[in-house]
């Protein structure tokens, strides 16, 4: 390096600063660390933002919040919840019975990831994580409705709770898929809705009829 | 002497250059003709005295498509855009799709006419996904309402029987295609003159064929054995004539013999798939009614009271 041969720096000359690097940008997120807080305050805030969101389904409006910041705690929840609740149903012999729990979990999941990849293949905007976050939480009503169920299948088990059953299953059915059409039908390209709400469409009604055929042992 | 190869040289470098360059725009151009033919398909499909310009068209330039096909899907297949152009349908070919399995026209051929080198995996995959669960639900209804009256009878889900019905009917809609795509390719290396279809145009057949079954088994729940029979008769006669009216252009230049024992193959396997599935997830309806015993026994007693 030519140009430097004639730089020395003398020996006795102290090197002094700061290190840190003041903070130039305060987005909203990043301005504080996160470690040094209660772990009472992480999980609140957590619980929070989980708590939102089924706000956010019950009274489905087109709002972003839901879409932008995803997590995937609500969906388990609802997920484990449902999937205990379709336990101790007939199961005398384990090839008739009713679903076990591996086959429910595998199928909310396994149904929810083809149905985010059949609309990002047909050329679908929203992410990956968002699309599994919105199809999770929707199962939320269904999970009521199987909690219905439950209670109304501990008070009689004749035609007329059968009745009260399908009036209650069906509705939910109807407001999980309008919920979830709701946040992610904005997303597909306008000439290829109906291809991307019909296996949501199916999804759901593949729980509803799970929990509709519950009988107790 | 050197420097006048070395200018030879050069001089193809040049050459080789200039066709590169010349190359992007043959390829940007051939691109631009896929983007325009749904759009004449969708008009020249609202037309429907043109049926017969379609069939023409779809003889004549069906190099073209192969080679357009060919062009389309030139990402590599570990990227995502490779699987996309798998699901490049809108709503609109979907449907016409699905009505050209249920209604076949004869003498039109149903890859020619529908699919013309735009095969999608959209249709079979959720065709098949929704047949699965048509048929383990009606099989369920119907078992019930068959045994309803009976004492003994305690209510199952019948949960297992979606299983074994999702590997069967994807088993059936995915390595029935591959065993056919392969045994065409083996004859067209043998016979010159052989159309043949690409393996996504074989599934797209099969998925979309597939269709006519689905509102088969709801109607499958009413409990009456003539009705089955009739249904599952008049499901199987649509569905397969939409395959033999697809691949009998495809082997009806081989020798005769294997011409038609591929077909009739084809249709074994159909049927085989109909028949196993009513079979088994759905109870045979019974025959003896123990009900008419009862106001009998009523009567007798109500005609010795009266006595």
């Amino acid at each position: 390096f030519p140009g430097l041969a004639d730089v020395s720096i003398p020996q006795d000359i102290p090197v002094e600063g700061e290190i840190t690097v003041p903070v130039g940008s305060h987005s909203p997120d990043e301005d504080y660390s996160t470690l040094d807080e209660p772990v009472k305050d992480t999980i609140m805030r957590d619980l929070k933002a989980v708590g939102k969101k089924f706000v956010h389904v019950m009274y489905p409006r087109k709002s972003s919040a839901l879409l932008r910041d995803w997590d995937l705690w609500g969906p388990l929840v609802l997920c484990v919840s449902l999937a205990l609740m379709l336990q101790g149903g007939s199961a005398d012999s384990k090839d008739d019975g009713g679903p076990q729990f591996a086959e429910v979990f595998v199928l909310i999941w396994f149904g929810a990831v083809v149905i985010t990849l059949n609309s990002k293949l047909l050329g679908g905007t929203i992410s990956f994580f968002q699309s599994l976050c919105v199809l999770g939480y929707c199962v939320m009503p269904l999970t009521v409705a199987m909690l219905v169920c439950r209670l109304v299948l501990l008070a009689s088990t004749g035609t007329v709770s059968f009745i009260i059953r399908l009036i209650v299953v069906g509705a939910m059915f109807g407001w999980s898929t309008l919920a979830s059409t709701a946040f992610l039908a904005d997303s597909q390209p306008p000439n290829r809705k109906a291809l991307v709400v019909y296996p949501i469409f199916l999804f759901y009604f593949v729980i509803s009829w799970m929990i509709l055929t519950f009988t107790p042992q | 002497l050197t420097t006048c190869l070395v200018m030879y040289f050069l001089a193809e470098f040049d050459d080789a250059a200039n066709l590169l360059a010349a190359n992007p725009d043959a390829t940007t151009i051939s691109i631009e003709e896929p983007v325009e033919i749904p759009k004449n398909q969708h008009s020249r499909l609202q037309e429907p005295g043109r049926e017969e310009d379609d069939e023409l068209l779809g003889t004549d330039d069906s190099d073209k498509t192969e080679l357009l096909a060919g062009q389309k899907k030139s990402a590599p297949f570990w990227t995502f855009d490779y699987y996309q152009t798998f699901f490049d349908v809108d709503t609109y070919q979907v449907l016409d799709r699905i009505k050209g399995s249920v209604f076949p026209v004869p003498g039109k051929n149903f890859v020619r006419l529908y699919i013309r080198s735009n095969p999608d995996l959209y249709g079979p995959f959720w065709i098949c996904a929704t047949l699965v669960f048509t048929i383990a639900v009606s099989g369920n209804l119907s078992n019930f309402f068959i045994h309803l009256g009976k004492p003994t009878y305690h209510y199952v889900p019948e949960f297992r029987k979606v299983s074994i019905a999702a590997t069967t009917i994807y088993a059936y809609a995915w390595l029935v295609p591959l065993a056919l795509w392969g045994f065409l390719m083996w004859r067209n290396s043998k016979v010159m003159n052989i159309v043949s279809y690409s393996f996504l145009e074989i599934v797209c057949v099969y998925g979309y064929s597939l269709f006519i079954y689905i509102p088969t088994a709801i109607l499958w729940i009413i409990p009456q054995k003539v009705v089955r029979w009739v249904l599952m008769v008049f499901s199987l006669c649509l569905s397969g004539s939409v395959l033999v009216m697809t691949f009998w252009p495809a082997v009806r230049d081989d020798n005769r013999r294997i011409a038609v024992a591929t077909v009739a193959t084809i249709l074994l396997l159909h049927a085989l798939l109909a028949v196993g599935c009513l079979a088994y997830f759905f109870d045979a309806p019974e025959l003896d009614f123990p009900a008419p015993i009862i106001p009998a026994h009523n009567g007798t007693t109500v005609i010795t009271k009266s006595h």
